[in-house]
């Protein structure tokens, strides 16, 4: 198997994720099946072609440095949060 | 569509549609509904007409909307635990075209959590059924939209397409499922899958109702850079006497496909030359690389965009939790369904340092040959024919153990995607089991309607 415990420990820091011991054997199986899928296209030669990250070919769209009117107002999204005061958003101690 | 007017008010139709979302509780095509601001706006309508004032093209049309899309009225879950007590703030920018043109959402349709998955069982409320067949999964994730039309329930749901997400459910309740060119409808408010390939559509009874409602929701949106001015702009028309060009994708008619989805393509193909169109077969052999580039890029993109559920601005937070690690961490473990976090963590390895070349970067060239190949195919041919999927609806619980099996549902629905192109999902045969079969019309950026045009023009003809 090419997936091993570490890997899926390792990938669920990156992703944040705090796995239970029961959901890690079967990430190991399916992400050592996903990853031995997606290997396919080790045969195909992609040798000199530039990769596409934007079908469009679109590049940077300016706008003005102006603030314009989203909708929602800071009550709105204040109100979203699980604990706020004083037009803040407060967080667990992080020290 | 049937349109509130002076015989026929808004009210009724709308009283019906939520009649019949209660008649079909058990498909549980709904994860909420939105019935006393439905009737509300309702009245609100017939008066309009009452007092002789102007209507929109939409006046009194209830729809559903896929639970991934945000608007004042309730609460967007996108089928997440992340998200169940998320009132959104804001409206996207196709719900807020398509209220001022009339239309009336009778409530939130279901879909896979976050929009992960072919068949809504990895919605956090549980799945919808089949239309046709209760036992057998709706696809997805759009699955709740594509039922609730499918049935009957409404006229017209919104979905979202990332990589089939629309066409399969459509393929596999027998209705209409459009994903337009991409950047075609604004994808501001609607929770964000793969930005470079997810798109806002449509499905519907008939070519016309997605047309007009496709008109109304395209268009640039300042708030999504990568919107396209609204080309929706030309009647339909028969596109018998255009002597199309057609190209059938011959490697999706092979192995593993299975027989009465090759037969219907076949008939399909066999209707088409006999109504005047020049069919050939094509050989596309990049089409068989579609599903394993999709699924690095599309995890990588999931990855990047589910990275701000952190719990601490809006959405779900674990309780008892004293230090700020552990509120992401624990938060995104009881937020996220267990595909979420597949692909998420997919999406962190191709885009780890040791991988990124092998996978992301590879994939994403390996996209370029993929649209080079279209393109070629384009000069030949006005549009490609294929199936949506390799086989009909299949039972609950028959993929949801082994996700690659799951995956391989998306194999002839997410090229197009990969490509930013249109895709049309039309209903065109019925395999022995007596289930619904689709056809997949894919054509030039930009060529939507014509594709509603030819599938309108087969779907008239004998």
């Amino acid at each position: 198997m090419a997936i091993t415990r570490e890997d899926v420990l390792h990938l669920a820091d990156l992703s944040n994720i705090s796995l239970s011991e029961d959901q890690i054997e079967p990430l190991m199986k399916d992400l050592d099946n996903i990853v031995g899928y997606i290997s396919q296209l080790d045969e195909l030669d992609t040798e000199g072609v530039e990769p596409t990250y934007q079908c469009f070919d679109m590049q940077n769209v300016w706008r003005e440095d102006v603030i314009e009117d989203f909708e929602a107002n800071r009550e709105d999204l204040l109100e979203l949060t699980v604990e706020s005061e004083d037009n803040q958003i407060k967080v667990p101690k992080v020290l | 569509m049937k349109i509130a007017d002076k015989n026929t008010k808004a009210v009724d139709l709308v009283r019906e549609a939520l009649e019949k979302a209660k008649e079909y509780e058990d498909y549980h095509c709904f994860i909420s509904m939105n019935e006393a601001r439905a009737l509300d706006r309702a009245r609100e309508i017939d008066e309009k007409i009452a007092r002789g004032e102007k209507v929109g093209r939409l006046a009194g049309v209830p729809y559903a909307l896929k639970d991934n899309y945000l608007s004042r009225e309730g609460v967007t879950t996108a089928a997440a635990r992340m998200l169940d007590n998320f009132p959104s703030p804001i409206t996207s920018t196709a719900v807020a075209k398509l209220e001022a043109e009339g239309a009336i959402m009778i409530g939130r349709a279901n879909l896979d959590a976050y929009a992960h998955g072919s068949s809504t069982e990895n919605s956090y409320f549980g799945p919808s059924h089949n239309a046709v067949d209760f036992d057998r999964v709706p696809g997805g994730s759009s699955g709740g939209s594509a039922s609730a039309v499918a049935l009957g329930i409404v006229q017209f749901a919104l979905g979202s397409d990332t990589g089939g997400s629309i066409r399969q459910p459509a393929s596999y309740n027998g209705v209409w499922g459009m994903k337009p060119t991409y950047g075609t409808v604004s994808r501001y408010g609607v929770v964000a899958m793969a930005s470079s390939t997810d798109v806002m559509g449509c499905f519907a009874n008939n070519a016309e109702d997605v047309d007009l409602v496709m008109s109304i929701m395209a268009g640039k949106d300042p708030k999504d850079s990568t919107t396209l001015d609204n080309f929706w702009t030309r009647e339909l028309e028969d596109a018998k006497p255009k002597k199309k060009k057609i190209g059938i994708i011959k490697d999706f008619l092979g192995d593993g496909v299975d027989p009465d989805v090759v037969k219907t393509i076949r008939d399909y193909a066999a209707k088409m030359k006999k109504n005047g169109f020049e069919v050939e077969e094509i050989e596309m052999p990049i089409m068989k690389y579609g599903l394993a580039i999709y699924y690095i890029v599309q995890p990588a993109e999931v990855a990047s965009n589910l990275s701000r559920y952190d719990g601490i601005r809006y959405g779900h937070r674990a309780s008892d939790i004293t230090d700020l690690d552990s509120v992401y961490s624990k938060t995104r473990d009881e937020g996220f369904m267990p595909e979420n976090k597949r692909r998420i963590m997919i999406g962190n390895f191709v885009l780890s340092s040791g991988f990124f070349d092998a996978y992301y970067l590879k994939a994403q060239k390996a996209r370029t040959l993929l649209i080079n190949a279209y393109n070629e195919a384009f000069e030949k041919y006005d549009a490609l024919v294929c199936a949506v999927a390799p086989a009909p609806a299949f039972k609950f619980g028959e993929k949801t153990n082994d996700p690659l099996q799951m995956y391989m549902e998306d194999v002839m629905s997410v090229p197009p995607s990969m490509a930013g192109l249109p895709a049309l999902a039309a209903p065109a045969g019925i395999s022995k089991d007596g289930l619904p079969i689709g056809v997949q019309l894919i054509g030039p950026r930009q060529s939507d309607q014509m594709l509603i045009n030819i599938a309108k023009t087969i779907a008239e003809a004998k």
